[in-house]
């Protein structure tokens, strides 16, 4: 689903990715974990389609389509959905006014219909009822007055809406306590399926405890540098990255 | 025509320009180019004027003569040359219509093409059980359809083109008009008393509450045509009205001159609400062409508890030159200012409110948000002022800014004058770029980057956006949109 090759970036002319490979296929759930600095975050916003992430070297590739030559919004079409890190605030546009606009841009892009009122509201409540989110908090502005567990367990219901084939979720579990992680779980758990793929990033292991993935790499200064499987996260928790490295 | 129409359409699906570029073909009814007592003359008997009004004109004309053009507005454009426009252009009268069938086709076709809403489109055809929406259409300078005015008349509500009114309600015309905003008050405003072709009349008896939103559509559409308007509203005692006022104008390259005059008079608790979406011409990608804004608005509440609130969305124009102003003399009114401008490639505005708060218990809210794109200038201009006598004022005043090009200007100029100790003055305000964060979260949902402005932008309007009458909150949330399309990159 997705093939990352000799992936280099660079961010206002510095390199943060340096030859980075990484291969995810349907039905797996991929964790990179590593310290701040390592590089996640570019990897993620890169992914992603973010402006001033310079790609000088390297491929990536979505159900076998160069991702370089899509804008942001052709990528979410396409089936991507980035979880940030921290959700962004927008005064004055409500969360179901984003999320109806959203979703039906990217319903046009994929040449369907776009989803009438009616029919949205009944998804949403849905998708917010799943991840016990208070049906108010649709109402307000998006992200505007969020705690921070709000904001992740937002950009979960985000996620449930759009459905996307892969989520690259960045740093979804910072900030949680251990109520709202496992909810957030709950909610990428539901959206592990044979057709689908997950590309965790985080820090902790906590979140994974929770969240089982397939496969754990470990990134540090821009490299995946060890790969393996789950055990590799608790490998991590107990001797810290510079060992296991 | 309908060859020229698709061939108009068809370029604009490839430029996704200006939308409302297009021009009716109707004989016109032209005077003389140029400004002088004969052309005024010549306005005032095409008009059927009493002796009075053309007095009255000629007086104005001789104050014009002697006014210079203000220039402290910061707004750039080459000098206009009066004596290079046309001063009067009106579609040929028939007759006169007597019912909406009788009405030029192909004006109501240009009501489809300006979307004006589908509810409307049905009060002018005539519908039966359609909502109730008057619409006293000005098409180039006359009224041609006026709906509902029976209606209204049960109600006492009188609602006319200022002509008819000069002719029918002389007296009241005499005892208000200029009483708001006198013929000498600036350059433009004494332009207007001289050669203004029409306009609308509105007067609300008392304890009437107007049982419709009373709707003007302003068009230009003859070619050098300056455009002069007055809307004269009065709401007696304890009345109440709506009015809302929009306007699109056909593609040009050469620049129209604007300037209307619109006074508004609450007595008593009365209340007028003034809502504007203005979305004129505003030039093209480089600048060339658009309409030049100079108007004067000015409520005055006169009466006791009167309210005036002013609700504007700004986004055409070349260049506007605008300030709706409240003057409170009345103990215990309120003026409110509700703004969104909107600018985009080479557009200027230069626009605010004036509060005077004369009287004591007075309040007043400004709430303006600028946008500027492209290689825009943005200016807010606003006057907040106490005289000594009143007592216990407040005013809070917010403005904010958004910058959406990195080429582009925003300017916030609030003069604060007050002589009484006792108020009470708040004044906010605020200048931001448009957030990449927030741009790349709407990206990474799905809207393309426009989409992502227009939502961001209509995010940060949403204070003044509430404030519009529904149908027309709908009309200028997308017009944002359309404002914006290509200000970024």
């Amino acid at each position: 689903m997705l093939k990352i090759k000799d992936l280099h970036v660079s961010v206002a002319e510095k390199e943060i990715i340096k030859g980075l490979s990484l291969e995810i296929n349907a039905g797996e759930t991929h964790a990179i974990m590593g310290l701040n600095g390592a590089g996640k975050s570019t990897l993620a916003n890169t992914i992603a389609g973010r402006d001033d992430y310079d790609v000088t070297a390297g491929t990536i590739e979505f159900d076998g389509k160069d991702l370089m030559d899509m804008e942001p919004h052709e990528r979410v079409a396409a089936g991507l959905f980035l979880g940030f890190q921290y959700p962004v605030e927008i005064p004055g546009v409500s969360n179901l006014n984003f999320m109806r606009t959203a979703l039906n841009s990217v319903r046009k892009m994929r040449g369907e219909e776009e989803m009438s009122a009616a029919e949205f509201m009944k998804l949403i409540r849905e998708k917010a009822k799943d991840l016990g989110m208070d049906p108010e908090m649709l109402k307000r502005f998006v992200n505007v007055g969020f705690s921070g567990g709000e904001k992740k367990r937002n950009e979960m219901v985000q996620m449930a809406v759009l459905d996307p084939k892969l989520a690259v979720l960045d740093e979804t579990d910072s900030g949680l306590d251990i109520d709202a992680l496992k909810i957030v779980a709950e909610g990428i758990n539901a959206q592990r399926r044979d057709d689908t793929a997950v590309l965790l990033i985080t820090h902790y292991q906590r979140l994974l405890s929770y969240v089982q993935p397939d496969y754990v790499h470990v990134m540090i200064d821009g490299l995946i540098v060890k790969s393996g499987g789950k055990e590799l996260a608790l490998e991590l928790e107990e001797k810290g990255y510079a060992d296991v490295a | 025509m309908a060859g020229t129409a698709e061939a108009q359409k068809q370029v604009e699906d490839v430029t996704g320009e200006y939308k409302y570029g297009f021009v009716t073909d109707i004989d016109m009814d032209m005077a003389p180019k140029g400004l002088s007592e004969d052309v005024i003359r010549f306005i005032s008997a095409k008009k059927e004027e009493p002796e009075w009004m053309l007095e009255w004109r000629l007086k104005a004309y001789q104050a014009w003569l002697k006014m210079e053009e203000p220039d402290w507005a910061k707004v750039n454009f080459p000098k206009i040359d009066y004596q290079d426009s046309y001063y009067f252009a009106a579609p040929k009268k028939k007759d006169g219509p007597k019912s909406l069938d009788e009405v030029d086709p192909e004006l109501l076709a240009t009501y489809e093409k300006l979307g004006i809403p589908i509810r409307e489109q049905e009060v002018l055809a005539g519908v039966e059980g359609a909502a109730k929406v008057a619409v006293d259409a000005v098409f180039d300078s006359v009224s041609v359809a006026t709906t509902f005015r029976e209606e209204l008349k049960k109600a006492g509500v009188i609602f006319m083109s200022i002509s008819e009114a000069i002719r029918e309600y002389p007296d009241m015309v005499k005892k208000y008009m200029a009483s708001v905003v006198p013929v000498r008050d600036n350059y433009f405003a004494a332009l207007n008393c001289a050669v203004f072709t029409d306009g609308t009349f509105v007067y609300i008896p008392k304890g009437v509450r107007c049982p419709m939103e009373l709707s003007t559509y302003f068009r230009i559409n003859a070619e050098n045509t300056g455009q002069f308007e007055r809307t004269l509203i009065v709401a007696d005692e304890g009345s109440y009205v709506s009015y809302l006022e929009g306007c699109t104008a056909p593609m040009r390259d050469e620049n129209q001159l604007h300037a209307a005059v619109v006074e508004l008079i609450a007595l008593d608790d009365a209340e007028i609400k003034y809502s504007t979406v203005q979305n004129w011409y505003p030039g093209d990608k480089d600048g060339k062409g658009g309409i030049y804004n100079f108007v004067t608005k000015r409520a005055l509440c006169k009466g006791k508890n009167s309210k005036v609130s002013w609700t504007q969305v700004e986004t055409g124009s070349a260049v506007t030159w605008k300030y709706p102003s409240c003057v409170l003399a009345g103990e215990g009114s309120v003026g409110e200012f509700y703004s969104v401008a909107v600018t985009n490639n080479y557009q200027q505005a230069d626009t605010g409110t004036k509060m005077i708060h004369m009287a004591p218990n007075t309040s007043s809210t400004i709430i303006s948000k600028g946008i500027s794109a492209g290689k825009s200038q943005n200016t807010y201009r606003g006057l907040v002022k106490v005289l000594s006598g009143a007592e216990n004022v407040r005013n809070y005043t917010q403005c904010d800014s958004l910058l959406v090009s990195s080429e582009c200007g925003a300017h916030t100029v609030p003069y604060i004058e007050v002589k009484n100790p006792t108020a009470t003055i708040e004044h906010e305000a605020t200048t931001s770029k448009i957030s990449e964060d927030q741009l790349f979260y709407c990206r990474a949902r799905g809207l393309d980057e426009e989409e992502a402005v227009a939502m961001i932008v209509n995010g940060f309007c949403k204070e003044v956006m509430q404030h519009l009458p529904m149908e027309f909150a709908v009309e200028a949330q997308k017009l944002l949109g359309i404002s914006l399309e290509g200000s970024v990159g």
